[in-house]
């Protein structure tokens, strides 16, 4: 029997506003306890809301990002349930109205094809606070510090097939908030959060399986992880005779399975209503407009740019504008460098990358500047160092030892491209390795690379790589 | 000093025929020697009251002072006060200390008045004869076997009985107009969004409007001009300037149109308050007003409609008080659902339960269509009914309520009887227009109140209406017998 899986996503992107979506107090992760909880967060009588008006531009300019309608009227609705961390017994919320609709995301397949998902719609609340429930010996403990904090609910169409491709949706929805700067991205912290639908059905059959709705999915890794065993789990219902029911399920990463949650015949009547303390937000074209002129290029019309401006592969265009930061990171060291725009992709793309990620470093907080590296690929270019010395030329830069130019003179590390001098060493190596040198004149050409090798070593890698291969070249056919 | 009116007050302390503290140790002394009899206020401010009244003094003393600074005035204890008990009339808040001040209650301190205390309300607002409050009933002073009518009844009482000048109320359905009626004093409830909500605790948040209860239209206009105004914490206020009040007050009312609802003289109406009525409608003839017969055909469903809309959002409004973080918490609880079926079963009355689960009902799924959506259908309907009547004329007159005061206990236990005792002032709420009642004469001892309408923003006109007949009635004036 062929299955095939539908998936749907509803992301939680936190929105990255300094003040909460209805109140004056601020937003920041790891505060202590209720200290960042005003009258309005705590639900104390006779508060009322007032919009954030930050929230919506930056609601406006994820929908402008993604091609959505951007609705010039929205309602602002109360979703009713009692817990305790949800102070006023609703969340405000957008239910018939919302603030975005009718967008699509462009997916990058594995295969190298792509894929377009629609999304259905985004719309704007406020986030609950949270309870604790350990160290408070039977009691639990209300922190309404995240309480009011805006999120911007970015709903997807049933269009994945994959749990693969769930997470390439994942992953470009989390690049582009980041990228318009809505976000943080933080998934650790919670600030980029996954709730994923998953139904299986025969393939051909028009009808969708039941769904089952899996919580709270804060990585990519268990994204994926948690779809494919939702896959097993509901096909081996199905052709174990059983029926899928509609429920909500907990992703427990520890175990790797989903768990049930409650079902549907649980599940609140969360008696909807336009929220009167709030106004249908009314957006005019000046505040639309203004949204767009903040937009900044955004990822997939920067790739392009990479690959016709600086001649670079799509797969180097990709990982450069993964990141807006990366991206202007690279383009600021071509611009340092004046030219060579490959040399300078291989280098923000590899050792960069690959120190930052060893140091956890953002690229706001890295040791070495644009003018740094574009100082260190000067000497590159101009050959006073090789290729493989300028590895240790970063280390140091990394490290801190100041400028390239400094780090090469205090370390003797210019290249030596003194054909005598080099001349000098290859006799050396020559005179010390007779047997080698017999056998490669009696045709064992491999040889040549161990002269390679020593006569780099005797130079402490110094030696200009391109003239040892031709001096060597002579010498040995003596 | 306790028969004058704000106005007269006003120009007492500026020519310094006595002082705030005066005056303030005057209207508690009163408080202090009527309020058992009535029960009008919840919580007496006396220490703090003074405390305000100096500094008036002090102001005044600075050449500081407004026309307000220094007069004692009593909030409904729906309006938060920083420091002080804000009950709402309810068990649910009984220890409910307000961290912070309501925007009317700080707009009014600015302007200088003396807080005498809270007054006394039906619990959340729920009511219409002051029944259903937590500390008991407040009585009518014209009668104390009659209700003063309600929600806001406590304030109506206390400023008919005069021990107080002046107070706040609020009006979600007819809860500033119709205990002015009951009480023979003058109540204004503005436009939707002309008073701030904030800090006001929300019964029906598209209902709620906050308003001035006083004896006249004068001083009416005196304390809604102080506390009207844009609030930028209160989304659905309006940004808006507020007019003189007291400049439009002797405008002349010569070729003033008036309209008379057809709906609003119809079965229902009690025979002598019908004839106050038209007493007053004779006078406002000879006032130079012309009157015409109009009709607003939707009138008959505004009870539903707003025991629909009202509810709907009151069980949302109410949701917070769970007794996790303030308010009422049961002892004991073994649970969540314990804490909270038992704090709440506990903190709230019985009118406030019905109407939780009416509106917990109406907004449930599958019926949001047939009962809340319908209710809002109806709205429309009868704010088009408003629209045209006012193509055509200026105001809207007729009775604020069918009857004078009923006796206590007399409704109580009959919520429809009661809730029809607002069928003339519900309407005006669901379309969020200004209305004001003034007193026009008796039934017995029992006072029966005029209700006016204005178009949107038309509190001016309404004050001036209202004014130029107390210029030339005496109804205002009267005191009951027992407070004299």
């Amino acid at each position: 029997m062929e299955w095939e899986t539908v998936i749907g996503l509803e992301i939680h992107a936190q929105l990255a506003t300094k003040s909460k979506i209805f109140s004056g107090a601020a937003i920041a992760y790891g505060a202590e306890p209720n200290t960042q909880a005003c009258a309005i967060d705590l639900g104390m009588p006779g508060v009322l809301p007032v919009l954030n008006r930050e929230a919506a531009r930056m609601a406006v300019m994820l929908g402008l990002s993604i091609g959505a309608e951007i609705a010039r009227r929205s309602v602002f609705a109360r979703k009713n349930y009692f817990y305790p961390d949800l102070p006023k017994g609703y969340q405000i919320s957008q239910y018939e109205l919302p603030i975005v609709q009718k967008g699509q995301l462009t997916i990058d397949l594995e295969d190298g094809t792509r894929k377009v998902i629609g999304v259905t719609r985004a719309h704007l609340e406020e986030d609950a606070g949270k309870s604790l429930h350990e160290d408070f010996h039977g009691q639990s403990g209300i922190d309404l510090n995240r309480a009011g904090t805006p999120l911007l609910e970015i709903v997807s169409e049933p269009e994945m097939r994959s749990a693969k491709e769930a997470v390439a949706y994942m992953k470009k929805l989390h690049q582009m908030v980041v990228y318009l700067g809505i976000c943080d991205g933080n998934m650790q912290e919670g600030s980029f959060r996954c709730d994923a639908n998953v139904s299986v059905r025969r393939k051909g059959d028009p009808q969708f399986g039941t769904r089952a709705e899996i919580k709270n999915l804060n990585s990519f890794r268990f994204v994926e992880r948690a779809i494919e065993f939702e896959i097993e789990r509901q096909i081996d219902r199905i052709e174990s005779g059983g029926k899928v029911v509609q429920e909500t399920r907990l992703y427990d990463p520890d175990k790797g399975e989903t768990r049930s949650m409650r079902s549907k015949e649980e599940a609140n009547d969360y008696r909807y209503f336009p929220d009167p303390d709030l106004l249908p937000l009314v957006l005019d074209e000046d505040f639309i407009n203004a949204a767009r002129a903040d937009l900044p290029e955004l990822p997939d019309i920067k790739k392009q740019r990479f690959m016709t401006q600086y001649g670079l592969s799509a797969y180097d265009a990709g990982v450069l504008t993964a990141s807006r930061e990366l991206g202007d990171y690279y383009e600021a060291v071509v611009a340092a460098l004046g030219g060579e725009p490959k040399l300078c992709a291989n280098w923000v793309t590899g050792d960069f990358a690959a120190f930052l990620n060893k140091d956890n470093r953002d690229i706001a907080d890295s040791p070495v500047s644009t003018a740094q590296l574009a100082g260190l690929l000067r000497r590159i270019q101009d050959r006073t160092i090789s290729g493989k010395i300028a590895k240790d030329v970063f280390e140091a830069l990394w490290a801190g030892e100041g400028d390239a130019d400094a780090i090469i003179e205090k370390h003797g590390l210019r290249q030596i491209t003194d054909t005598s001098a080099i001349e000098k060493v290859i006799d050396e190596v020559i005179a010390a390795n007779p047997d080698q040198l017999a056998q490669y004149r009696a045709g064992k050409d491999k040889l040549f690379a161990f002269f390679v090798g020593q006569v780099m070593k005797v130079s402490k890698g110094k030696a200009n790589p391109q003239q040892v291969n031709d001096l060597l070249m002579e010498k040995l056919k003596d | 000093m306790h028969e004058k009116t704000i106005a007269q007050l006003s120009a007492g302390l500026a020519v310094g025929h006595f002082s705030s503290e005066e005056l303030t140790c005057a209207f508690l002394d009163r408080i202090a020697r009527f309020n058992s009899s009535l029960n009008a206020f919840i919580t007496i401010t006396a220490e703090s009251a003074l405390t305000q009244a100096r500094a008036a003094d002090e102001r005044r003393r600075r050449g500081e002072a407004g026309p307000l600074t220094g007069v004692p005035i009593a909030h409904k204890d729906i309006f938060c006060t920083d420091g002080v008990r804000t009950s709402c009339g309810s068990r649910m808040l009984d220890r409910f200390i307000a961290p912070y001040n309501a925007t009317v209650v700080e707009k009014l301190n600015a302007a200088g008045t003396v807080m005498l205390g809270k007054t006394n309300m039906d619990e959340f607002a729920m009511g219409s004869s002051n029944e259903t409050s937590f500390y008991g009933p407040v009585r009518n002073p014209w009668d104390l076997e009659a209700v003063p009518g309600g929600s806001s009844g406590g304030s109506a009482a206390a400023v008919a009985a005069r021990l107080t000048p002046g107070a706040t109320g609020t009006d979600t359905g007819g809860s500033i107009r119709q205990p002015a009626a009951l009480c023979g004093i003058t109540g204004i409830k503005p436009t939707y969004g002309r008073v701030s909500r904030w800090g006001m605790i929300a019964y029906a948040s598209s209902l709620d409007q906050g308003g001035p209860m006083a004896r006249t239209a004068e001083d009416c206009a005196l304390l809604l001009g102080a506390m009207a105004g844009f609030d930028p914490r209160d989304s659905t206020s309006v940004d808006r300037p507020v007019p003189d009040y007291i400049a439009h007050l002797d405008q002349p009312l010569d070729g003033l149109k008036v309209g008379l609802p057809k709906e609003y003289f119809g079965e229902g109406l009690d025979r002598a308050v019908a004839q106050a009525v038209e007493a007053a409608i004779a006078e406002y003839r000879q006032l130079g007003a012309e009157m015409v017969e109009i009709s607003l055909p939707n009138s008959h469903l505004a009870i539903p409609a707003y025991y629909v809309v009202a509810p709907a959002e009151c069980s949302s409004n109410l949701a917070r008080f769970d007794g996790v973080r303030y308010g009422h918490r049961c002892e004991d609880p073994k649970d969540l659902l314990d804490l909270y079926t038992r704090s709440r079963g506990e903190g709230f009355g019985a009118e406030v339960k019905r109407r939780i689960l009416v509106g917990t009902f109406a907004l449930s799924a599958g019926y949001y269509d047939a009962y809340y959506l319908k209710a809002q259908q109806i709205r429309r309907l009868i704010s088009e009914d408003f629209r045209r009547a006012f193509a055509q004329v200026d105001v809207i007159m007729g009775p604020t309520s069918p009857t004078v005061a009923f006796n206590l206990g007399e409704k109580a236990d009959d919520p429809i009887t009661m809730y029809l005792s607002d069928i003339y002032t519900i309407a005006v709420n669901l379309a969020g227009l200004p209305s004001l009642s003034l007193p026009v004469g008796f039934v017995g001892q029992r006072p029966v109140g005029l209700q006016l309408i204005g178009d949107y923003f038309a509190e001016d006109r309404l004050l001036n209406i209202a004014h130029r007949y107390q210029q030339v009635s005496d109804w205002h004036q009267r005191t009951p017998a027992a407070f004299a």
